[in-house]
């Protein structure tokens, strides 16, 4: 579904990824894991089309199409989605309005009818069910005003709107008490189908007994240093990142 | 037309000749009210002329060349062979409102408001000058500065008619009044409307003014509105500019506020050639609010001068504005944001905000705080912005399968929304919304002329 090859990535003439390596299969749920700075947020903002970052080497196959020269909308509509770390707040343009038009849109570069308003808030509704975000939310200007957690909830209730191929979940963790955690990760768990696969960045052991990956990935200054099962992830609990600091210190 | 004085106007001298050879006419057919202050804005004219950028207050909008070259003048009321309603026939169902209609800056004879609640009235200026003098003279020339700006000055050497609302004590107006601007000529016209809005105590009211022109010759229409909000009265005043780009308003609003009113201007220019809004509110009385809004959407090589003055009088009052604007190609914008508080006006609280995107680097916007502060327990704040459509904002659309074009569009009614929201008339400001929506599209043309009609123009006025 997707694969990453030495993927190089710098922004005003810094490298941040220094050739990444990845593959993700439908089905998959990988954890990638590392300390600050390591890079992270960047691989994300990249795969997503973020064009403050300049992609200097390596290639990006999702659905066996190279990405990399895509528009963020068109890898949008080939089915990624990028939750953020921080959603933006958008005064002025209404949750059914955004929501509307971007399901619109997916819908028709698969060649399908735009939902009629009736049909569109039905499925909203369906789906607020299913993520547990407050009805309230969705009457009310995007993320404007959203606790850190309501937003982050938003991300999902998104997620599960657009069911996206392959859902990149940016630091969706930061930031939320045990209560928001639970939802957002019961949320992420009844959308995983065998079709789909998800892609979890976080600093912290503590979403993972939630969501149980396939795959735990640590990155370390651009690159991925190491892979293994969801026991990884325990053992960095355990020991924090000093000791993958010390083994791949720079350079 | 047999109304219309050919006059091909050279320089500003030629406006004086102009008035000299038509005085006379011009007083056989007004009321003393009118003529009584023809002669000294006349004597201030000869002084001021039509000010150039080097006038302070008009430095961003030079409108010397604008009242220059082959115009008609209209100085007799326009007679129509046809109905308004038919040229511009307007869909009273989508907003139930008491509608009437100006041609060229005249109270269009076959007007009907229809059943008004009582004492309420509503119609020509000319005729209140005819039969209720003594009403006029206690208001008439009261607010609007004739003798220090030389477009009031010239507005009242001409001023012959235009609308006028009364709406007597403790009388609450419903209905939204609707009054039509229309512009319409065979020849290019420059033309004057007077106009006087007097909100008694305890009333209310909303009142909505449309600019259209139908015809696509050049306009300059000079405007001045006095308004008086008395104690307690609620007023909403908007104004909806959609005139095409030949067109130049010079549109003044000048208000007086007394204890405990409440106004909210709102100048929302979706098209214009060159327009200069002028808004005044004076808080003359103790708890007096006034809000002042404004959006302007501009284009091509559009100009929008938008110049408020908020004059807290007396201590204990209020006032807010926000202006906003999207300026796109090579468009040009200005706000200047005066406030004046005067030495007894204590526990002032006034607010200014004056926010901007420009879409092209060929887009220009002045901004100008001008706070004048003359006591010493006030509140008061100012904040100006100029910038390009938020980036972080975009990308997150964008990410969500929106394109660009539509992202753009997104965000620029979003900045656009907080302006539009002030509308309290909701009917009204659902209406706005989507008339802003299309200009943002670029699919409103001046043949949308009417934002409460919804009726299309002619071929020929589509430009």
């Amino acid at each position: 579904m997707l694969s990453i090859k030495n993927l190089h990535a710098k922004i005003e003439n810094k490298e941040i990824l220094r050739g990444i390596d990845l593959k993700v299969k439908p089905g998959e749920v990988h954890a990638i894991m590392g300390p600050n700075g390591s890079g992270k947020s960047t691989l994300a903002s990249v795969l997503a089309g973020n064009e403050m970052f300049e992609v200097n080497e390596g290639s990006v196959e999702f659905n066996g199409k190279d990405i990399l020269e895509m528009a963020p909308e068109d890898r949008a509509r080939e089915g990624l989605f990028l939750s953020f770390q921080y959603p933006v707040e958008i005064p002025g343009v209404s949750m059914v309005n955004f929501l509307r038009t971007s399901l619109n849109e997916l819908r028709k570069y698969k060649g399908e009818d735009p939902l009629s308003a009736s049909e569109f808030l039905k499925l909203m509704r369906e789906k607020k069910n299913l993520v547990e975000i407050d009805s309230d939310l969705t009457n009310r200007s995007v993320n404007e005003g959203f606790s850190g957690g309501e937003k982050k909830k938003n991300e999902i209730f998104q997620m599960a709107m657009l069911e996206p191929k392959l859902s990149i979940l940016d630091e969706t963790d930061s930031g939320l008490d045990i209560d928001a955690l639970r939802v957002v990760a019961n949320g992420v768990n009844k959308l995983k189908r065998p079709d789909n696969a998800t892609v979890l960045i976080t600093h912290y052991q503590r979403l993972l007994e939630y969501i149980v990956p396939d795959f735990v990935h640590v990155l370390y200054h651009g690159r991925i240093v190491k892979t293994g099962g969801k026991e990884l992830a325990h053992e960095l609990e355990a020991n924090g990142y000093d000791w993958i600091k010390k083994e791949f210190g720079d350079k | 037309m047999e109304n219309l004085i050919k006059n091909i106007i050279g320089k500003d001298i030629s406006l004086v000749e102009l008035f000299e050879e038509n005085r006379s006419k011009i007083e056989e057919q007004s009321f003393s009210v009118l003529n009584d202050q023809r002669e000294e804005a006349f004597d201030a004219f000869q002084e001021l002329g039509i000010p150039s950028n080097k006038v302070e207050s008009y430095k961003y909008t030079n409108l010397q060349p604008l009242f220059t070259g082959d115009f008609t003048f209209s100085l007799k009321p326009e007679t129509l062979t046809e109905n308004v309603e038919d040229i511009f026939s307007c869909d009273v169902d989508t907003l139930d409102s008491i509608t009437i209609y100006m041609v060229n800056g005249w109270y269009y004879t076959r007007n009907n408001p229809g059943d008004l609640p009582q004492g309420v009235r509503i119609g020509s200026l000319a005729r209140l000058a005819e039969e209720d003098p003594d009403f006029l003279a206690r208001y008439y020339g009261s607010r609007a500065p004739h003798l220090s700006d030389g477009v009031v000055a010239l507005n009242t050497m001409f001023a012959q008619d235009g609308f006028f609302v009364h709406v007597p004590e403790g009388v609450v107006v419903e209905k939204p009044i609707q009054i039509v601007n229309i512009l319409m000529s065979e020849d290019a016209l420059m033309t004057t409307q007077r106009n006087l809005v007097v909100m008694e105590d305890n009333s209310e009211a909303r009142i909505m003014v449309c600019d259209h022109t139908l015809t696509t010759n050049k306009f300059v229409m000079n405007s001045v509105t006095e308004g008086f909000v008395g104690k307690e009265a609620r007023l909403d005043f908007y104004n909806l500019q959609n005139q095409h780009n030949a067109t130049t308003q010079v549109a003044g609003l000048y208000f007086e506020q007394h204890e405990r009113s409440h106004l909210a201007t709102n100048n929302l220019t979706l098209h214009a050639g060159v327009a200069r809004n002028n808004i005044e509110l004076k808080l003359a009385g103790e708890h007096a609010e006034g809000h002042a809004y404004g959006l302007y959407l501009l284009d091509k090589n559009q100009h929008v001068d938008n110049f408020s003055y908020i004059d807290h009088a007396v201590p204990e009052c209020f006032s807010d504005e926000l202006f906003k604007g999207v300026l796109d190609d090579h468009s040009t914008g200005s706000f200047t944001g005066k406030i004046m508080v005067r030495p007894d006006a204590q526990k002032t609280n006034a607010y200014q905000s004056n926010n901007n995107l420009l879409l092209t680097n060929d887009a220009k916007m002045n901004t100008r705080p001008q706070l004048e502060i003359y006591a010493d327990d006030v509140k008061c704040s100012h904040g100006a912005t100029v910038g390009q459509l938020d980036e972080d904002a975009m990308f997150y659309l964008r990410t969500r399968g929106i394109n660009k074009e539509e992202s753009t569009i997104l965000l620029m009614y979003a900045f656009a929304y907080e302006v539009i929201e002030k509308i309290k008339v909701e009917p009204l400001r659902e209406q706005i919304r989507a008339l802003v929506e299309k200009r943002f599209r670029g699919e409103l043309d001046k043949c949308h002329s009417c934002v409460v009609c919804g009726q299309k123009g002619t071929d020929l006025s589509c430009l």
